[in-house]
């Protein structure tokens, strides 16, 4: 049972954060950001280029993955979503969606279309014991440091200007700028945020698997959308609830689900997400009010 | 008024439809008499790519939903036309865990394709009801889960598809001549859907949303019919494309090649018909000239290492390009017109709207 709940507890933190970095760009922009598994894709190259071609020690080359992430998610922001905001949501949407197949692609032209093995401190896969449960630091390590960083963005966003304006942004964004808040500002942090987000979950997500292919981000993309849709589109901590909900939901349909079955795991969660846009688009958290539905 | 009065004068874009549907003729009349063999197959394929388009764009041009479940309607009637059509015992070898009551099904291609097409609509007509009454991000997501489930079924359930396995064995039934008589149907299809009551009360749902259910449009009613239509198509097409293609797995209908889709659609113009048909045309000519620039940098030995990625590097470019610089498509979201009638239409106030744009429109205005 502990080791359930250990378990539980570590997947649910990799998700909460997977479907918090999404969550931010889509609070501001309503921007449904398909690009954002390849942010996640970006710090596990840099993870491999760095920790194999140069001699930094492992906790630089972290710090470095995360912020290449964040400058890709900058980036991307500035020269494929800038000119395209004022447009329509299907346009944004496109975009990203081109975005996410620009990088895809560029990684398998440049790097490899094969996987490459990633160098992670053997310290990161050590089991220790803690409540009679061995379990891999890794996952401890999940749970630490989610847990600082929802502390560190909930003080970001609570106490300080620029928070506030983020908050105030995803409210009402041209009341927000009628106050005098910069929007291209408000939008590029939020495109950091989210990219940081990404570096960080990439850290984690690459340490499962100790490799990183180009299709890598698609998989966090679909649990960020899961994850989202569950704990409320709208609202930052239903994005993490949605997370956690979302982790013990996967793990008790994998304990659950006879074999024959479990191959199917994925349609499942999906009819779930269905189920939930359309009985309760607003998610298990509500945020303020939006339309979302026609008739 | 002579015939050929009638047909320019007519609704808007009855031209354009008249001119592709000859340029289409003469086209296949040329390439099957001059051109390499080759060129044969990149025409029909082309055609079968071009209906597909046209399938896409009648419910996404018209509605301006992107609609991403369009290429996973493609997987269904490609696979349900290639179950029926194919030999039992063929099918037997091909997918040794098929269920054997649909092992013993069998019918003439012709009407496997309609009953393929017709199960693609069936689908459609059971879960879009839901789906369609949805909008903006939730709209999305939702549709792109779909995707997902149908995506998951058919690399799952391989007593009917073979799993993730390469389905073969379909018979080669799709000649350029089908092909280019299945685009062309699609293509008066499309036109005829356009200027119809149904299409006009869409079109005006897609501008206003508001002021169409006022004017007492049901927004859901329309564009889970016009789904219903899009799915159609799309099974139709994909059966048509199974039957040319002979053996494909279910990674042939996903994100990757609806990414295809799309592109040809906005390239072109997402509004019209016109600029479905030129996305198709540039972005066929172009991912074949990137494929023939592949090929040649693997196999000639210029550089060392092998090249994948370039064709979609170059096309995920382009689309960016345009949707920054002109996001209602090369054709600018009217039907095209001949250069004497454009004039005209400049000169005299036209009943038709200048431009019918889908991306731009309906502006974020939160956001700008």
């Amino acid at each position: 049972m502990n080791e359930f709940i250990i378990n539980t507890l570590s997947l649910g933190s990799l998700y909460a954060l997977i479907a918090l970095g999404l969550v931010f760009v889509y609070g501001i922009l309503k921007l449904v950001n398909f690009a954002y598994g390849e942010y996640i894709m970006t710090a596990g190259y840099g993870l491999f280029l760095l920790g194999t071609y140069t001699p930094l020690p492992w906790w630089s080359v972290m710090l470095l993955s995360v912020a290449l992430a964040a400058l890709m998610s900058y980036l991307t922001e500035l020269i494929a979503f800038r000119p395209v905001r004022t447009k329509s949501l299907t346009a944004m949407l496109v975009t990203s969606f081109a975005v996410s197949v620009l990088l895809q692609n560029a990684a398998l032209l440049f790097i490899s279309p094969r996987s490459r093995a990633v160098q992670l401190p053997a310290a990161f896969n050590q089991s220790v014991a803690l409540l009679g449960v061995t379990t891999p630091l890794r996952n401890l390590l999940t749970i630490g440091t989610t847990v600082a960083l929802l502390v560190g963005l909930t003080l970001l966003m609570k106490y300080t200007v620029l928070g506030i304006a983020m908050r105030a942004a995803s409210d009402k964004f041209s009341t927000t700028r009628l106050m005098g808040v910069p929007a291209n500002l408000v939008i590029s942090v939020a495109f950091i945020i989210s990219g940081l987000l990404a570096g960080v979950v990439s850290v984690f997500w690459v340490g499962r698997s100790a490799s990183v292919d180009p299709l890598i981000g698609f998989t966090p993309l679909l649990i960020a959308f899961i994850a989202t849709v569950i704990g409320g589109m709208r609202s930052l901590v239903g994005a993490v609830a949605g997370g956690y909900v979302y982790g013990l939901l996967f793990n008790v349909l994998s304990i659950t689900l006879p074999a024959s079955v479990i191959n199917y795991r994925d349609a499942f969660m999906f009819l779930i997400v269905i189920l939930f846009l359309l009985l309760r688009p607003e998610g298990l958290i509500r945020g303020s009010y939006t339309e979302e539905r026609v008739g | 008024m002579s015939v050929l009065e009638r047909i320019l004068n007519g609704a808007p874009g009855r031209f354009t439809v008249v001119a592709l549907a000859a340029l289409l003729l003469v086209g296949a009349v040329l390439v099957n008499a001059f051109a390499p063999f080759v060129w044969v197959g990149i025409y029909t394929y082309f055609c079968v790519t071009l209906m597909l388009v046209l399938g896409l764009e009648l419910f996404m041009g018209n509605s301006g939903i992107l609609n991403w479940t369009y290429i996973g309607f493609v997987g269904i009637g490609a696979y349900s036309a290639s179950i029926l059509s194919t030999d039992p015992s063929l099918k037997h070898m091909g997918v040794p865990n098929m269920y054997p009551a649909l092992v013993n099904l069998h019918l003439p291609v012709v009407p496997a394709l309609l009953v393929g097409a017709l199960v693609a609509a069936a689908v459609a007509a059971v879960i879009a009801w839901p789906l369609m009454r949805l909008s903006d991000a939730v709209g999305v997501i939702t549709l792109f889960a779909t995707l997902i489930v149908i995506h998951v079924l058919m690399t799952q359930w391989d007593n009917v598809t073979n799993g993730p396995r390469t389905f073969f064995g379909v018979q080669q039934f799709t000649t350029i001549w089908i092909a280019t008589g299945a685009a062309i149907l699609t293509l008066v299809g499309t036109h005829l859907f356009r200027e119809s009551s149904l299409g006009l009360r869409l079109r005006a749902s897609r501008d206003d949303r508001f002021a169409a259910s006022a004017m007492g449009v049901s927004v859901v009613r329309v564009r889970y019919l016009t789904f219903i239509l899009s799915s159609f198509v799309a099974g139709l097409g994909g059966g048509l494309w199974a039957h040319y293609i002979t053996s494909f797995s279910p990674t042939s209908f996903y994100v990757g090649e609806l990414f295809v889709l799309l592109t040809m659609l906005v390239v072109g113009g997402a509004g019209s018909i016109s600029g479905a048909a030129t996305g198709a045309i540039i972005i066929t000519v172009l991912r074949e000239g990137l494929r023939q620039v592949e090929s040649y940098l693997n196999n000639s030995g210029v550089i060392s290492f092998e090249v994948y990625g370039l064709t979609e590097v170059v096309m995920a470019m382009l689309l960016i390009a345009m949707l920054i610089w002109r996001p209602t498509g090369i054709v600018g979201g009217s039907e095209w017109r001949l250069p004497l009638r454009r004039k005209q239409a400049a000169a005299a106030p036209s009943p038709e709207p200048p431009a019918e744009p889908v991306l731009e429109t309906e502006a974020a205005e939160e956001a700008k």
